[in-house]
């Protein structure tokens, strides 16, 4: 049994070959580093993808309408909005649905630090949400 | 008004601008960077997927974190940032460069410099660059306006989306689309393979199973006040199959149809600009037809690796220290695109160090060999398993490899796909 898949784990794109052994061994082939070896076996038997979103930033927005009317009346014309932020390793990808609604209703205090972590432990799976840009 | 002067100017305060200041100031040379937004990083703090810093930091970040890191080092030196300040015009004045600029705190201002570096970056094209046919309903945007709107505005600017090219924003978007919440029903690509890295095919698409039509143009758009949908006609054999044509409803219409460096500044100071890349033609160092006034980045070549961007900002930093302090090439040679070959980002190297060269194929193909030859000699052939237009390639040849260049006093560097 041979299977292609291509390695997402970096732009290179290597253009994977996976064969499966009699003894049910997994060879796989054209990766051009380790991790592609890896990134095979895990995408065959639990696909995982590294989840990137944004939440609230909860100090522009708290009782106003919109985010930018609150902005607005702080006289902060381009005050920040949303807080960019992503799953601090590769996420178990049949639950990026659920976590994606976690992240949606997640409000972000601010000041935020790069690399502050703003949802631990993200639904069960032992990963952290970080928050990926600092925001004063 | 007030005036200002410094050893070196950078134009553009992204990767690129950031990475040629560090370079400039680290050598001991008084530097500013001068950036339209209100704060340093460009296009990478829109985003938010992550991919950036593999060959850099040897990690996979988002874009607000490899710029954010960048910034870190940037507050660390003497570098002066004008953020919020406009570049209006570059003019020289003997051999200075004086730059007029603009910014709601400081007004008009002019900075003085003898090296400049331009790291501008690129603009997107947009639906009058590509001739859509149909009418002008809102709800046309490029890709990129799209990502901001939904990443630093907070808005998501419909629901029912279909993308027109294959461009790697237009993937990503394909994805950031449907993790909002939206519906992404085609994207639509007119040549016989997609534009983008491979990888963003398979986790922006396939995972969302977003149907790809390759060859296929769109004919029209539909819609009186917002898009109602789009005309998709299959190209076979070059000719449009009309009678194949179909119709996908939609609300709203994202284009990711290509780059262009942005280079308004330097064409009217006269820099020279290649019709390949509509960046400025480069000599060894990086400088552009223009003495004292270098180039990297986007504003360059569209490059794919904002890692390979830094990586030539950098050389473009240094030389431009170098031309400072008062060093010139002694020789250089040609660099020729050869066949299959779209272009070579600069047309000259010095075959008396060592030099990186980027480039771009024409073609799609397994096993290809990258062909170097010198004075129709060939000096290298290296195998490639997989080459395509959208993923560039890169070159090092140094003095070992160029020796011959040394002797004969005009010679020729061909670089061919075969």
């Amino acid at each position: 049994m041979s299977q292609e898949l291509i390695c997402i784990t970096c732009p290179m794109g290597c253009h994977l070959s996976v064969e499966k052994a009699e003894g049910g061994e997994l060879s796989v082939s054209g990766n051009r580093c380790p991790r592609g070896a890896a990134y095979a076996r895990e995408e065959l038997f639990a696909p995982k993808r590294v989840v990137t979103a944004t939440a609230r930033a909860a100090r522009a927005c708290a009782g106003a309408d919109s985010c930018a009317e609150a902005g607005r009346a702080q006289g902060l014309l381009d005050a920040p909005r949303r807080v960019p932020v992503r799953t601090a390793a590769a996420f178990p990808k049949e639950r990026v649905g659920e976590l994606l609604e976690r992240l949606y209703a997640l409000e972000v205090e601010l000041p935020v630090e790069r690399g502050q972590v703003l949802v631990p432990d993200a639904l069960g799976t032992g990963i952290d949400v970080i928050a990926t840009r600092s925001i004063k | 008004m007030k005036e200002m002067r410094y050893d070196s100017v950078v134009i553009g305060g992204g990767a690129a601008g950031m990475a040629a200041a560090l370079e400039l100031a680290g050598r001991g040379l008084s530097c500013a960077v001068v950036e339209r937004e209100g704060h340093l990083g460009g296009i990478l703090t829109q985003c938010i997927h992550n991919g950036f810093g593999l060959i850099e930091f040897n990690e996979e970040l988002s874009g607000p974190e490899f710029a954010e890191r960048f910034e870190e080092k940037v507050r660390k030196t003497a570098i002066t940032p004008f953020c919020g300040t406009t570049v209006i015009e570059m003019e020289l004045e003997g051999d200075e460069k004086v730059l007029s600029c603009v910014s709601s705190e400081l007004g008009v201002v002019r900075l003085r410099a003898k090296a400049v570096v331009l790291a501008m970056g690129c603009r997107e094209r947009n639906r009058g660059n590509i001739r859509i046919p149909g009418s002008r309903p809102a709800g046309v945007y490029t890709a990129g306006l799209a990502q901001r709107l939904v990443n630093i505005e907070g808005y998501v600017p419909g629901k029912d989306i279909v993308i027109i090219g294959s461009g790697d924003i237009g993937l990503i978007m394909a994805r950031r689309m449907s993790w909002v919440g939206c519906k992404v029903h085609a994207v639509v690509e007119i040549l016989p393979y997609p534009s983008g890295l491979t990888r963003n095919i398979v986790q922006c698409l396939n995972d969302f199973g977003i149907p790809l039509y390759l060859s296929h143009l769109t004919t029209d758009i539909y819609g009186k006040d917002r898009v109602e949908g789009v005309e998709i006609t299959p190209i076979e054999n070059g000719a449009l199959m009309t009678e194949k044509a179909f119709k996908i409803p939609c609300d709203t219409v994202l284009l990711s149809v290509g780059l262009v460096p942005e280079n308004e500044l330097s064409k009217k100071m006269g820099v020279e600009i290649n019709p390949m890349t509509n960046g400025p033609y480069v000599d060894s160092s990086l400088m552009t037809s223009v003495p004292g006034v270098f180039a990297a980045g986007n504003v360059l070549h569209v490059h794919d690796l904002v890692d390979y961007v830094v990586e030539e900002a950098r050389r473009a930093g240094a030389f431009a220290a170098e031309w400072l302090s008062g060093k010139r090439s002694q020789k250089e040679i040609r660099v020729k695109a050869g066949p299959n070959v779209r272009y070579v980002n600069q047309s000259r190297i010095d075959p008396a160090r060592d030099n990186k060269l980027y480039l771009r194929t024409l073609i799609v193909k397994n096993d290809a060999v990258l062909e170097v030859k010198l004075n129709n000699k060939v000096i290298r052939q290296a195998r490639k398993s997989h080459v395509q237009p959208s993923e560039m390639l890169s070159l090092s040849l140094g003095p070992a490899d160029l020796e011959a260049a040394l002797q004969a006093p005009d010679s020729t560097l061909e670089i061919s796909i075969l």
